[in-house]
């Protein structure tokens, strides 16, 4: 047996640092497999979840598409016009082909960190292998979308995206559930590689059902004057949902930034937070966090800046809507300078929406409710993303269908 | 006919009261200029007109155009047509102005130009429209902004709380003609500290709101000359405002 399978075998039952712990026995491993079609084949209803993460059924305005279905792989394709740009496979597929793979699996994370490190790597679904070859700068975003379709699912995932040299490319993940699930476990291992001078904007978007559990563990390797920035939003209800990726600034002048829009309904448990490691000289960080809850919603809104060079500099900022007095927003940064010279800061604020604002917008003509959903909206302003206007503009749109649904 | 017509109204502030038995008139197709020291309640009457939820009316009525507002949601009385620009806004994160004003100008062929036009009258970039509302404004651009949401709204009666404080010299200029001939046709009431103004927009009448209460009601001209030359001092001199002191003196519980 292999070192990591060991590995993975002993960390099996480790709880994680954070979240509520599961019981990985009472999820599903039993799926039907999926045969590989186009995106625009798939069932009606599949296509609409989908498209509500962000997803172009129609392939229209993205260079590539990867497609996962419960445990199955539906389809991965680069669009013609792309085709020599940018690589699009399982990461099952990249093993066959690349051995050299190996050195990628793994690395930026432990298998041995928790039980679901452990389980992605003992019940390994595939997931996507992204590669944008060197000095390509890829005019259209990449989309990836991870699918469950049956109640009480357990889909463990693996991706491993690389940015090589001179790059630039965005990638759109949308995580989503059909109608009739309401329960499963969605684990996905993201390990991102920025090499230099490569720019990688990655956004994805998780819709997921009410009593599902996610946890996401993903680490980025960002380079000598690579960029890496990392945009998450999750808007639906989810039961609990724990993540906190970690992105190392290791090159000199490297850029990281983590942008996060979380809205908590219902009783949905929300644990993220977002980690810079500041390694190289002149090295970047910054964190934004937007936390609205409502209903009975928890959210946990972390964020960890560790300063390891002394040409270093980080700032996090955090700010929590509170939109009901039985949710909570806690707001956890936290700083760790190790060498004198590093600069870090950060700046958390977390309130209820001030009734002069309601006011304010009500004298301009805005009922009530107008004025409470155009707060909300404007505090999951997604121009923070730093997207190109197209792509963020879609997203806009889909927040506002979101919130507009659920206020 | 009255636009705005206050009939002894009194409001609170958190149990404080903040105006005691205040009645004004403002007919319609006049301007109306309102002087007061800092503190006196000139704020607090606009916000009460508007309907600013701490400003509990504990007696008395407004009235706009015949219609007793003093119990309506606030956007309920500015459907009604009125508008105000207020003295210390509000900043909203992901709020553009720009949102706001589309409201009032709506989506029609000529709307991106009417927006154009409306923010080079008062002298500010376009870009200005896609900052969020009020955040990191200089005291000039939040008059201005205020100002510009007013134009685009183009009620039938306008509240101006101290649209000149703030302004340089420049953009008073700009400011005052802009508001003078949007107040044209329309009715007013404008608080102003210094009276600049003035020098731009022609009001038919000035009252002073002193200690709570409107305590003398004139021509603007005279009012503003006595407020230069001896400050609210000059109240001070006021027979009624005196009686209305003492009055209260002996009414204190002992």
């Amino acid at each position: 047996m292999s070192n990591t399978k060991e590995k993975a075998l002993r960390a099996k039952d480790k709880s994680a640092a954070l979240g509520p712990d599961l019981d990985l026995e009472r999820f599903s491993r039993d799926s039907r497999p999926w045969p590989s079609c186009p995106v625009s084949s798939l069932p009606e209803d599949i296509l609409q979840q989908s498209s509500n993460v962000g997803i172009r059924p129609d392939e229209k305005d993205r260079a590539g598409t990867y497609f996962q279905i419960d445990h199955s792989v539906v389809f991965q394709s680069v669009q013609k016009p792309f085709e020599g740009q940018v690589e699009i496979m399982s990461t099952k597929e990249a093993f066959e082909k690349y051995n050299r793979l190996k050195e990628y699996w793994w690395r930026l994370i432990a298998v041995d960190t928790d039980k679901y490190t452990a389980l992605a790597e003992l019940n390994w679904d595939y997931g996507y292998f992204l590669r944008v070859l060197e000095g390509q700068k890829v005019t259209l975003p990449l989309q990836s979308c991870l699918f469950v379709s049956k109640d009480n699912l357990n889909q463990n995932i693996h991706n491993i995206i690389i940015a090589e040299p001179n790059s630039e490319v965005q990638i759109i993940t949308g995580c989503a559930v059909h109608s009739n699930v309401q329960r499963g476990l969605h684990v996905g291992i993201s390990e991102f590689y920025i090499k230099e001078r490569a720019k990688l904007t990655f956004t994805m978007i998780h819709n997921w059902a009410q009593n599902f559990d996610v946890r996401p563990r993903t680490a980025a390797l960002v380079e000598d004057n690579a960029t890496f920035v990392n945009n998450y939003v999750c808007l639906k209800p989810v039961k609990s949902l724990q993540m906190y990726p970690a992105a190392y600034c290791k090159g000199t002048n490297s850029r990281v930034r983590f942008n996060n829009i979380l809205y908590g309904t219902r009783d949905a448990y929300l644990d993220v937070g977002s980690k810079v490691v500041l390694q190289g000289g002149g090295s970047r960080g910054e964190v934004i966090a937007r936390a609205i809850a409502s209903d009975s919603a928890q959210i946990y809104a972390r964020g960890l800046l560790v300063g390891e060079h002394k040409d270093s500099k980080a700032h996090l900022e955090c700010r929590g809507l509170l939109a009901s007095d039985t949710a909570s927003i806690h707001a956890i940064p936290e700083l760790l300078g190790k060498v004198s010279g590093t600069d870090l800061s950060h700046e958390a604020a977390v309130g209820k929406i001030v009734e002069d604002q309601i006011q304010y917008l009500m004298a301009r003509g805005f009922s009530e409710d107008e004025a409470e959903s155009l707060i909300v909206r404007g505090f999951m302003d997604v121009s923070i993303f730093g997207l190109p206007d197209s792509l963020r503009d879609e997203i806009k749109k889909m927040i506002d269908a979101t919130t507009e649904r659920a206020l | 006919m009255n636009i705005l017509k206050l009939e002894n109204l009194s409001v609170e502030v958190a149990g404080r009261t903040v105006l005691e038995d205040v009645n004004l008139e403002i007919p319609r197709g006049e301007v109306h200029v309102l002087f007061g020291p800092n503190g006196s309640g000139k704020t607090s009457l606009i916000m009460a007109i508007l309907g600013f939820s701490s400003y509990r009316v504990v007696s008395g009525k407004i009235w706009f155009n015949e219609i007793d507002i003093t119990r309506m949601p606030i956007n309920e009385r500015v459907k009604l047509g009125i508008g105000v620009a207020f003295q210390n806004p509000p900043a909203i994160r992901g709020v553009k102005l720009g949102d706001i004003v589309r409201v009032f100008i709506g989506s029609g062929m000529d709307a991106g130009q009417r927006q154009l036009e409306l923010t080079k009258t008062l002298n500010l970039p376009s870009e200005f429209l896609s900052r969020d509302l009020n955040l990191g404004f200089s005291g000039g651009e939040l008059k201005r902004s205020e100002i510009l949401q007013v134009l685009a709204q183009k009620p039938c009666f306008v509240m101006l709380d101290e649209p000149d404080s703030g302004v340089d010299v420049e953009n008073l200029g700009l400011v005052g003609k802009a508001l003078d001939s949007f107040l044209k046709e329309r009715s007013g009431l404008l608080i102003t500290h210094l009276g600049y103004i003035l020098r731009y927009v022609d009001a038919d009448k000035a009252h002073v709101l002193f200690d709570k209460t409107i305590a003398c009601s004139g021509k603007t001209t005279e009012i503003l000359s006595h407020i230069l030359n001896e400050g609210y001092k000059w109240c001070e001199k006021c027979p009624i405002l005196r009686k209305r002191l003492y009055e209260r003196r002996i009414n204190l519980p002992l």
